[in-house]
């Protein structure tokens, strides 16, 4: 499973980044005379509305994609295990403010807190990004917050400690270390959620907006063609379920190795 | 018992707090002036301070928060810009059809769900263990965005059986429950099939059958209702999800419910409307999670707060 994934998601990156290559027509091009062609030997995937070639906006979408999926784990799970790491290593007051936090961002069912941001904050790519981190580093400060209060009675941070390393340091060097696995494995996971997020919103059209090919921004300009280009909802769709599916696996794969427990 | 009900119910209400403290900062992380950005730039500065004043934005601050929470205590969320009438009330109007639309789903979940568990469970590591499981994997990582259409395309434009969306008769309800609920059904599957195995293991099962109870029987009349207890639990706590999936697949079916309501607000940057509709909907959410962990207290004697 987990190499099923890592195929998924290799050729996903390769397909962003060589985009350009691999087809030789610009995402941007129209072409109006021929738009909604269905798919045919010289377009895979066919036109959309404006006569552009398919394929060639999928693929660039794939970097909108990995990009803002990148750019939401990123954020999110530095700031969660900063504040997660505080909140387990000093606990008392500290903790209790921060869980109160946690508690309340874990209630509001979180792309509804994405869709609320974007909703005020206006529709834009790096919006997306700063709403989907806002909900995003909940679940890292929970997962690392959890292991640090584990931890912090660890034999060898007790030594640390009776050797004078100061908070920074514990933190920094033997705390968050141990919590580093797990979080790489939710990273993972989270990628296919911030995937799945960023194109909820930008079929919602809260998210990237157009001309800017997003796989969310395509199944939305399909709904209107239902009845005369299926083409257009079925590969952005495909786009997204593949690589969500590849994070999955992945993510999945990793928890496996990391937590031999949870193997049967 | 009754200290884990109170003590339940005593943690619910700073989350309703803070909840509603979000909402409530929301207008407020308007880029600019809200009351500017609904009227758009063509207003004049007499109508922006009409506007500011109607929606109380030129009183100070802890003010606007006092007169918010007040009125969310007696059930008033304010105007809605666009209609000019009471938020509550555009939401009240909608409430019926998002709840219909969310039953529905469950129901069409739990209805492929259970049986598609049991059937894995049973006849486990066959083909059609298999074929279920992986049924199931495609219902999670299909989005229901992508799921939808996709429907429509099938059973709307090729087969013409459903309409393709609207309101009307109950076969305007079947593409979007099941496209809301293909998710929740994946997802409750292999919770059952996870389950039945359990049960299927304990001596209790393997005691019937010894009765000489035929392997039918042992599966539905002593596995399955014990494995239901966590299949429940899951249900009440995805209805969540699947109230805020009713945003999406609202939008896509235009079924005019809460969830559709919210967009078309966010469109019109209708602000008032828009935090009510999520106040709403995060309301339900923790209300149903609440009830949800209520329930399982009762169900299961083991649980208890401490």
């Amino acid at each position: 499973m987990i190499r099923v994934g890592f195929v998924i998601v290799s050729i996903a990156v390769l397909a962003a980044l060589l985009g350009p290559v691999l087809t030789p027509y610009d995402p941007a091009a129209q072409d109006l005379a021929s738009r909604l062609e269905a798919p045919s030997l010289a377009h895979p995937f066919g036109l959309d509305e404006l006569g552009r070639d398919i394929l060639a906006r999928i693929l660039s979408g794939a970097q909108i994609s990995l990009l803002v999926g990148l750019a939401v784990v990123s954020v999110s799970s530095v700031l969660g295990m900063l504040v997660g790491s505080v909140a387990g290593y000093f606990g008392g007051r500290v903790d209790d403010v921060i869980s109160r936090i946690i508690d309340v961002l874990m209630a509001f069912p979180g792309i509804l807190l994405a869709i609320a941001l974007v909703a005020v904050l206006g529709p834009s790519l790096t919006n997306v990004v700063i709403a989907l981190s806002v909900i995003g580093w909940v679940g890292y400060a929970r997962l690392v917050r959890g292991q640090a209060l584990r931890a912090r009675e660890f034999d060898f941070v007790q030594a640390a400690r009776a050797l004078g390393a100061g908070s920074r340091r514990i933190v920094i060097r033997h705390i968050l270390p141990t919590a580093l696995p797990a979080v790489v494995v939710q990273a993972t996971l989270g990628m296919a959620g911030a995937i799945i997020a960023e194109a909820s919103l930008s079929f919602l059209g809260l998210g990237v907006q157009p001309p800017t090919p997003s796989w969310g921004t395509m199944l939305d300009a399909g709904r209107s063609h239902l009845f005369d280009a299926p083409h257009l909802t079925i590969f952005p769709g495909l786009a997204i379920a593949v690589l969500v599916l590849g994070f999955n696996f992945l993510g999945d794969g990793l928890r496996d190795r990391v937590d031999p427990k949870l193997v049967k | 018992m009754l200290r884990y009900l109170v003590r339940r119910l005593l943690l619910t209400i700073p989350v309703l707090l803070g909840v509603a403290t979000l909402v409530f900062a929301l207008i407020h992380l308007v880029p600019g002036d809200p009351a500017q950005s609904m009227l758009g730039d063509g207003a004049s500065p007499e109508e922006v301070q009409k506007l500011r004043t109607a929606l109380g934005l030129d009183k100070p601050l802890v003010e606007q928060y006092w007169s918010f929470m007040t009125g969310l205590v007696r059930g008033d969320l304010g105007s809605s810009f666009r209609y000019g009438t009471p938020v509550a009330r555009e939401i009240r109007d909608r409430l019926f059809r998002t709840f219909q639309l969310a039953m529905a789903a469950m129901l069409v979940a739990v209805a492929i769900a259970i049986p598609l568990g049991i059937l894995a469970a049973v006849f486990r590591g066959t083909a059609i263990d298999h074929a279920a499981m992986t049924l199931a994997l495609i219902g999670i990582s299909m989005p229901n965005f992508w799921l939808g259409p996709l429907l429509a395309i099938l059973f709307a434009v090729y087969l013409g059986w459903l309409p393709v969306s609207g309101t009307g008769g109950l076969t305007h309800l079947v593409l979007p429950a099941v496209t809301l609920g293909a998710a929740l059904a994946a997802i409750l599957a292999r919770m059952t099939r996870a389950s039945v195995l359990e049960e299927l293991r304990e001596l209790y099962v393997l005691a019937a059958r010894a009765r000489g109870a035929s392997r039918t029987r042992a599966v539905v009349r002593h596995a399955f209702r014990n494995s239901l207890i966590p299949v429940v639990t899951i249900i009440g706590l995805q209805f969540g999800a699947v109230l805020t999936g009713t945003i999406i697949t609202e939008t896509i079916f235009a079924w005019p419910g809460v969830g559709r309501l919210l967009i078309q607000a966010i469109n019109f940057r209708d602000y008032p409307l828009v935090q009510g509709c999520i106040l709403f909907i995060s309301f339900t959410y923790v209300m149903m999670n609440l009830l949800t962990d209520l329930t399982y207290g009762l169900l299961d004697p083991r649980i208890r707060y401490d």
